[in-house]
């Protein structure tokens, strides 16, 4: 019964996918995509992530866990599997996962879609998993712990620097994101304003009046949120009060560093901690919303399956579909940064090795259908329509006319008036060059969410989206800066061991100003290149994810070699083979392309050529010395990620050469069995 | 139905983290009993510091 069942599974599942791949017409049913992934998951989870468990990582469900062993009812905590399947996954899924795959759509729906799938099912949930496993077996060690103890200094620092640099692009990319969603719109800004006292207010209350009352203090802040996206619509009709929250996309940038640098330095119970309740609150709330808004809707997607934008021609950022899907979808396919919190709270939750497949396999698959969600709210847009949001005004001319002229002349019509009818119905002023990914995701989910939950509510449904993703997009920069602090101090002290005291209010303020003008810097520069920014960052962003995935499954490959079973060792090799080919064959393009659109050398000499020869505007001309220099320290900050990656793989290979051949390597830093109280 | 009511918000409370003092109390009875508490608010304070250290949130 169990066995047809599962056959059914897969055979609906391959019609599904079959379906999807060989569909060639106008439009075709977002069920598909729905049917098709959630089939993939199952398969995947069903077997091959209980084949990995069992034979690769011989899960033993009698061995105690740090949880039980070291169990101080604090951080060692032994959590019901559940429990911590939705803390791991409110944990891993941020903005990535939404932003990737509405980028990654200028190619069509179905590349991003069976990258998302099949990067899941083979390459990140067996990271996700694999890594929480050994994690746990280590007392829940970090991965850069792991990769000293396991593969050497060189793995161990390669960890940390490619984390610490990881770290200031994300920040940047989100910030842009942000402050894309944010120019020039009075209801965007006025709300994403409110939710810094809201969140402060939530912070004294669990603190000061209620100590520790999460739920109250969380729906005390869900609901002020809710109340300021409403309250967004009144600031926007207000002719006097509109004007106080215009901003252009500068002046936001500013206001995003300088928040930035105040929350990096502000005790965390007072913004972040209360924040990031508010914002898991509504992540959860809005995924699950979206899923059954989805299936109730059943979005037409209108963008084709693939489009003429895999030759690298595309709007949205330059390069073929080949590395480029690769490296734009991360989160949501394979994430690198993921393999930090699987070897960060996590382990110290799980209460029996048993739990690991659902904890570790089962989140990621779960990301990865947000993923899915976000490709589906993006190519049900009419095609030309999320060209002319996506598309910056350096692509395709900065009047709206030229704009729709151009878009229009690639196949995808759209007209002005089209783009402002849906600009007013979205409470917008224009839906032109939002590049970023936000405002189209918003305009999607809020097409979804009316259809399904209210016709007229469009522009409350777009504002909540903006909201919803600012939330924890804050999140994300604020935790980020913090992080990126404490690993900054740490290295400095180092240097000078009064830097290395986290508590030590100048080496505090020191090492936030550095962190924050390093991603202020990007932040900077990406909001005056009137080619939008993200068209490079994003692609810098993923490369980065892309290269901490290879180290991550390069202690991976190193650990399993080492315990002797390198024949199993393929099931983390091939994923980190796969990544190291796409990063690598990125990155060098990224360097060396002559496409001014690809490669940074060819941008800045194509950036340098006009401004010598004076054929660029006064404008352009003003700030076409830091877009060189950029383009500049982008290829260096490239070769930098190339070299990481390629010095962790050696690494990996030479430890796992003298373990085949019986030469001594760094001892296995596994804790030594000890009987789990109660055997499952 | 309030008994179940009940197990509900019991969930939710575990979920959220709302109940997180009160385990550390059961706990500390049950491992090292008569030993001083911290205070509820004390708790929550180190608690929050302590969870935001390291990564916990991702991209």
């Amino acid at each position: 019964m169990k066995r047809l069942f599962w056959l059914a599974v897969a055979a609906v599942g391959a019609y599904a996918l079959g379906g999807l791949a060989l569909h060639r017409g106008e439009s075709i049913n977002a069920l598909w995509i729905v049917v098709a992934a959630v089939c993939t998951y199952a398969i995947g989870y069903r077997f091959y992530a209980a084949w990995v468990a069992a034979r690769v990582l011989t899960i033993d469900a009698t061995r105690a866990t740090p949880a039980e062993r070291l169990d101080n009812g604090r951080d060692f905590v032994p959590t019901h599997r559940w429990i911590v399947f939705g803390h791991h996954f409110a944990a891993i899924a941020g903005p990535g996962p939404l932003i990737g795959p509405t980028l990654a759509a200028q190619f069509g729906y179905l590349p991003g879609t069976l990258w998302i799938l099949v990067g899941a099912v083979l390459g990140g949930c067996v990271q996700d998993m694999t890594i929480l496993l050994l994690s746990t077996r280590r007392n829940g060690r970090s991965i850069g712990q792991m990769a000293r103890d396991e593969l050497g200094p060189i793995g161990g620092i390669a960890a940390i620097t490619g984390t610490i640099v990881i770290m200031v692009i994300l920040i940047a990319v989100l910030g842009l994101v942000i402050v894309n969603a944010m120019k020039h719109s009075p209801w965007a800004t006025s709300t994403v304003f409110a939710t810094i006292p809201i969140a402060v207010l939530v912070g004294l209350y669990m603190r000061n009046w209620r100590p520790g009352r999460v739920l109250e203090g969380s729906l005390i802040g869900v609901s002020l949120l809710l109340f300021a996206v409403i309250g967004g619509g009144w600031v926007n009709a207000h002719p006097v009060i509109r004007e106080w929250f215009d901003y252009p996309g500068l002046s936001l940038a500013w206001f995003v560093i300088a928040y930035g640098w105040c929350a990096a330095i502000l005790p965390v119970w007072l913004l972040l901690a209360p924040r990031d309740y508010l914002s898991t609150f509504l992540k959860l709330g809005t995924i699950v919303l979206l899923a059954i808004a989805i299936v109730f809707a059943q979005p037409e997607l209108k963008m084709p399956a693939v489009t003429q934008f895999i030759d690298g021609s595309g709007p949205i950022f330059g390069g073929k579909v080949f590395p480029f899907v690769f490296i734009t979808i991360a989160c949501g396919a394979v994430s690198g940064f993921h393999a930090l919190v699987a070897s960060g709270t996590t382990p110290k939750l799980i209460g029996s090795e048993s739990d690991v497949r659902l904890v570790g396999y089962g989140s990621m698959a779960l990301e990865s259908f947000v993923a899915i969600m976000a490709m589906i709210a993006a190519t049900l847009l009419d095609p030309g329509v999320y060209f002319a949001i996506n598309s910056a005004a350096g692509i395709v001319g900065a009047t709206p006319e030229a704009a729709v002229a151009t878009i229009s002349s690639w196949g995808f019509p759209v007209t002005v008036e089209q783009m402002a009818h849906l600009a007013r119905e979205m409470g917008e002023s224009t839906l032109f060059g939002r590049t970023g990914g936000a405002p189209s995701l918003a305009v999607g989910m809020a097409s979804i969410f009316a259809s399904s939950f209210g016709a007229h509510l469009l522009a409350i449904w777009y504002h909540f989206a903006i909201m919803f993703e600012a939330v924890f997009i804050l999140t994300t920069l604020d935790a980020g800066t913090r992080v990126g602090r404490f690993m900054l101090q740490d290295m400095l002290g180092n240097v000078w061991p009064a830097l290395g005291r986290t508590s030590w209010y100048p080496s505090v303020l020191l090492a936030s100003t550095l962190v924050v003008a390093a991603w202020g810097y990007f932040l900077y520069i990406g909001v005056i290149d009137p080619n939008g920014g993200v068209n490079i960052l994003w692609p810098l962003f993923g490369i980065a994810n892309q290269m901490l995935a290879a180290i991550a499954l390069s202690v991976a490959t190193g650990i399993i070699v080492k315990q002797g079973k390198a024949r199993y060792a393929w099931v983390t090799l091939a994923p980190l083979a796969w990544l190291a080919v796409v990063t690598t064959t990125a990155a060098v393009q990224k360097i060396v392309s002559d496409d001014p659109r690809i490669g940074f050398y060819a941008a800045a000499r194509d950036l340098a050529a006009k401004l010598a020869a004076g054929t660029l505007p006064p404008e352009r001309a003003a700030v076409a010395p830091q877009l060189i220099f950029n383009q500049q320290l982008d290829a260096w900050l490239t070769v930098f990620f190339l070299l990481v990656v390629w010095v962790v793989i050696a690494d990996m290979l030479r430890v796992c050469w003298r373990a085949v051949t019986g030469r001594s390597v760094p001892p296995s830093s596994e804790a030594p069995y000890v009987a789990a109280r109660e055997a499952a | 139905m309030i008994r179940r009511l009940r197990a509900w918000l019991a969930l939710l409370r575990r979920c959220s983290g709302d109940d997180a003092y009160e385990r550390f109390v059961a706990h500390r009875h049950a491992v090292h009993p008569g030993e001083p508490l911290p205070s509820r608010r004390e708790f929550w304070c180190g608690e929050v510091e302590r969870k935001w250290q390291g990564v916990n949130r991702c991209c």
